[in-house]
């Protein structure tokens, strides 16, 4: 038990100085931190400013340099909590099969007779025919719509519900094809959302999906959630609809294809448009924050090839009729066509601020989320309450390691020298291996290592208490030793999986601060048993090489 | 020869069973009013559990809750229940509210234009007034944290108790368990009794208690076992004793050593993590008691397979057969 081969030594004493060197970054959090950012930002755009190159030059680039990633709570933030309305989709879907369906039925209107939609729930295509008979031939149309899914779970199911009953048909997607939607969905707002908050230039944004329909959005550093649902709340679904005529009557009948939808600017004026649009905003390659002919903010965009040759032939043929820009079902402004519009790029003008075409213009490049969201958690942390608790939580660790050190040393001398270099170099391990793995510190977190600071000597007191006892029992100093650290190791492996399990299990169900708190801990479990069992043993080992001690008071 | 502090002497024959019926006793009334104080006195759910919107704000300049209060009413907040944080980290210019604000209708949380009106309100009041955390959960998510929360303790206690009865024998993990199950009971009835603020971090703080608790059971068990294997004839109850006697020095240098590091943190580490801390410490205290006076009891009163060439389990001692020190 007590000789540890060459190799062994080197691997321990190796992996502590690794240790050690990885978690050195920490210590100049800011000036590696800039480093890093520096560095990341002349890849990406090329330039190389000279504040740039100061900044990356503050930390060599040969050292290690990766840092302990601080949670909201430490550094200040907002967090979003986001469920996607996937129903919407549902809805969009069948809006859009209805003329396709319509037209496909007046091919054969002498067997099928007149087709109208019924009202029916959102996500629901109602259709009537005037000849009951002819029912068959028109559910073969509407199958004609449907394709197998694609996905695992819904393989050989079709993509479309379909019921017939007397000479009403009623369509809907099939659940096997809602649930590939909704996943579809939810993966392409990840990525809307993503590219967004990418826009913007924040550091290290957290963005992923929770459970089935959710994302969990975290941004350090933002000014407040508000700010942050300000640029991924809103769907930004930008399109060009042909105005059927104003008016101020938001309950107005209006015919199957058509909608009302308020102006932006005028409170009270109302358009009446054609739902389908002549050009959607996916046909977007690009936007920009510019000022109108008044100096007035504005957003110019162009399309790519296929929506400036579909939104020319629109033009040329309606000039002098109204068209509408809609941005989230409202009206932004209703212009009249003077001329065709062939080059492929326009303006958006309307009432808004300079910050508000800014962010406009960031959302038309990202792309339209394709459903909207619904926020159920939103948490804004002042960066002073996290510079605060970063304080209060460096102090605690100081003095809580600080008090246990002089407690073991006064309780167990030299050996408890020992097993306060082991608890010291285990805090920095535990930074270090956080660093490495890119996990989040929080302040539970930071508590979660004072309180390994208390337990980590656990492992040691252990072996030390079995130590005392076989000295008592005469044994001479290495045989006692070597016993103690043998009969304590079930006791220590015990100890250290049930504290396992509860991390794990913290880790699984916990979310936020506590998922946190539980890779904390169980970094600092697994530190604490190399540290307690193999680096105090070999100081020990270190000790009775070369005092080759005849007697031990411990 | 060099000075050691040894707070335990190095043999001790404290009888642990002395006093067994008192401290089971207390360890039953405890566990019944803790069960009683959350039923009568209730929780003092965090927005994590209950939804709702909650304020921290920080001024330079002290400040009345009533005319904070006041700022709220004329708003309609009326029900925000408003008090403020005393740490003694604070400086005479530091002075923190929390104000907490329930939710009212389905979609929960406070939208965004009535926390504007919220903060200009109480910028009127205080204007060097500063929010330094806001955070809105919205009663969906947080009825789901709320089961989430129950899982968490049920799947850890599970777990453990899964790993000690492969490891010991099921009266251990019996043991074991009823000992987490009133250091539960009796840190979530600290919780009503105060009415500190109960939310997600407690949870973890709960955890982490069962984690300490159970450890230490552990040690006090590991020991147990090797002394049954030792001693095969000396009565359960002697062999309890035993083992509660060489362990003692090590339970209480843990003990001790954790307890030095939570202080710290409890009077350093700020107000924001303070109920997590004291749950901690109190989950401490708990569990060296637990160990000791409940999880060994149990494991007495169902006996423990002693000989294992017979086939009749039965053979162990009588579980109150006489109470004498060794």
């Amino acid at each position: 038990m007590l000789q540890i081969d060459r190799w062994k030594r080197i691997l321990i004493v190796g992996l502590t100085l690794l240790g050690l060197a990885m978690a050195a970054p920490n210590l100049f959090y800011e000036r590696v931190e800039q480093h890093n950012d520096a560095v990341k930002t002349i890849e990406q755009t090329g330039v190389e400013t000279p504040e740039l190159i100061a900044a990356r030059d503050g930390w060599p680039n040969w050292l290690p340099n990766r840092l302990v990633n601080l949670g909201l709570d430490l550094r200040g933030g907002a967090h979003l909590l986001g469920e996607v309305q996937v129903e919407q989709v549902y809805k969009a879907r069948m809006d859009s099969l209805w003329p396709e369906i319509r037209r496909a039925m007046s091919d054969q209107r002498e067997t099928i007779g007149a087709v109208r939609r019924l009202p029916a729930p959102e996500g629901i295509l109602k259709l009537e025919i005037e000849n009951a008979g002819a029912i068959p031939q028109a559910v073969e149309i509407v199958r004609g719509y449907s394709n197998p899914v694609t996905s695992l779970t819904g393989a050989g199911q079709q993509s479309l519900a379909i019921q017939a009953d007397g000479n009403q048909i009623t369509v809907q997607l099939s659940d096997a094809e809602k649930t590939a939607t909704d996943q579809r969905t939810v993966l392409q707002a990840l990525e809307i959302i993503r590219r967004r908050v990418d826009e913007v230039g924040t550091r290290e944004p957290t963005i992923m999906q929770e459970g089935q329909d959710r994302i969990l959005i975290q941004v350090p550093g933002i000014g407040s959630a508000e700010e942050l649902k300000g640029l991924i709340g809103t769907t930004a679904k930008l399109s060009f609809n042909s105005v059927v005529g104003p008016t101020r009557d938001p309950d107005q009948a209006v015919s199957v294809g058509q909608e009302i939808l308020p102006s932006q600017d005028e409170p009270g004026l109302y358009y009446i448009v054609e739902s389908n649009p002549v050009v959607s905003g996916e046909e977007l390659t690009d936007a920009m924050p510019a000022t109108d002919q008044n100096g007035l903010p504005a957003v110019d965009f162009r399309f790519n090839p296929s929506g400036a040759r579909k939104f020319g032939e629109y033009t040329s043929a309606n000039v002098g009729q109204p068209f509408a820009i809609v941005l989230d079902n409202e009206v932004v402004s209703a212009p009249t066509i003077r001329q065709a519009i062939t080059g492929g790029s326009g303006q958006i003008s309307g009432k808004m601020e300079y910050a508000q075409a800014n962010r406009l213009a960031v959302q038309l490049r990202a792309g339209a989320l394709p459903a909207e969201l619904n926020f159920l958690e939103e948490r804004t942390i002042g960066p002073e309450l996290g510079q605060d608790s970063i304080d209060a939580g460096s102090l605690s660790t100081i003095i809580a390691t600080a008090a246990v050190v002089a407690y073991m040393v006064a309780s167990y001398g030299l050996f408890g020298v020992f097993a306060s270099i082991s608890v010291i170099i285990n805090v920095i391990l535990i930074l270090s291996f956080m660093g490495m793995m890119g996990a989040t510190l929080t302040m539970p977190g930071i508590a979660g290592i004072v309180l390994t600071v208390g337990t980590a000597v656990d492992a040691n007191v252990i072996i030390y208490e079995r130590i005392r006892e076989e000295l008592r029992r005469g044994k001479k100093v290495v045989r006692a030793i070597s016993d103690g650290f043998n009969e304590a190791m079930s006791a220590i492996i015990d100890a250290n999986v049930t504290s396992f399990i509860a991390a794990a299990v913290m880790f699984f169900l916990g979310s936020g601060p506590v998922k946190g708190f539980a890779v904390t801990l169980t970094i600092g479990l697994v530190t604490s048993v190399f540290t307690a069992i193999f680096l105090t043993r070999l100081m020990i080992v270190w000790w009775i090489e070369l005092r080759k001690p005849k007697e031990l008071i411990l | 020869m060099a000075f050691r502090l040894k707070l335990v002497p190095d043999v001790t024959h404290f009888n642990f069973f002395r006093w067994q019926w008192l401290t089971f006793g207390l360890s039953a009334a405890a566990m019944v009013a803790s069960v009683l104080l959350v039923l009568i006195m209730g929780l003092n759910f965090g927005i994590d559990f209950k939804g709702g919107t909650s304020i921290r704000t920080e001024s330079p300049t002290a400040f009345e809750v009533s005319d904070y209060r006041e700022a709220l009413t004329t708003l309609n907040y009326g029900d925000a229940s408003i008090t403020e944080v005393f740490d003694p980290s604070f400086g005479a210019d530091r002075h923190v509210a929390m104000i907490r604000i329930g939710t009212s209708d389905e979609t929960g949380s406070v939208t965004p234009e009535q926390l504007n009106q919220i903060e200009a309100a109480l910028k009127q009041v205080d204007p060097e007034i500063r929010f330094a955390s806001v955070e809105s959960v919205g009663p969906k998510v947080s009825s789901e944290l709320v089961m989430t929360a129950f899982y968490a303790v049920a799947a850890a206690t599970l777990g453990i108790m899964a790993y000690i009865w492969l490891r010991f024998e099921w009266q251990f993990a019996i043991g074991a368990v009823v000992a987490l199950i009133h250091d539960v009971l009796l840190t979530v009835g600290l919780f009503a009794l105060f009415q500190m603020r109960f939310d997600l971090t407690t949870i973890a703080a709960l955890l982490t208690t069962l984690g300490f608790s159970v450890n230490d059971t552990v040690v006090v068990f590991d020991r147990c076992r090797e002394n049954l294997i030792k001693y095969k004839k000396m009565p359960l109850i002697d062999i309890m004793n035993l083992t509660c006697n060489e362990t003692l020095s090590r339970t209480v240098m843990t003990a001790v050593t954790t307890g030095i590091a939570l202080t710290a943190m409890l009077i350093f580490g700020g107000d924001v993590v303070r109920e997590f801390v004291i749950a901690m410490l109190w989950g401490v205290v708990v569990g060296c008691y637990s160990t000791i006076y409940v999880a060994k009891n149990i494991v007495l009163w169902l006996g423990v397979k002693r000989d294992w060439t017979k086939k009749d389990p039965k053979d162990t001692a009588s579980p109150f057969s006489g109470a004498e020190a060794p």
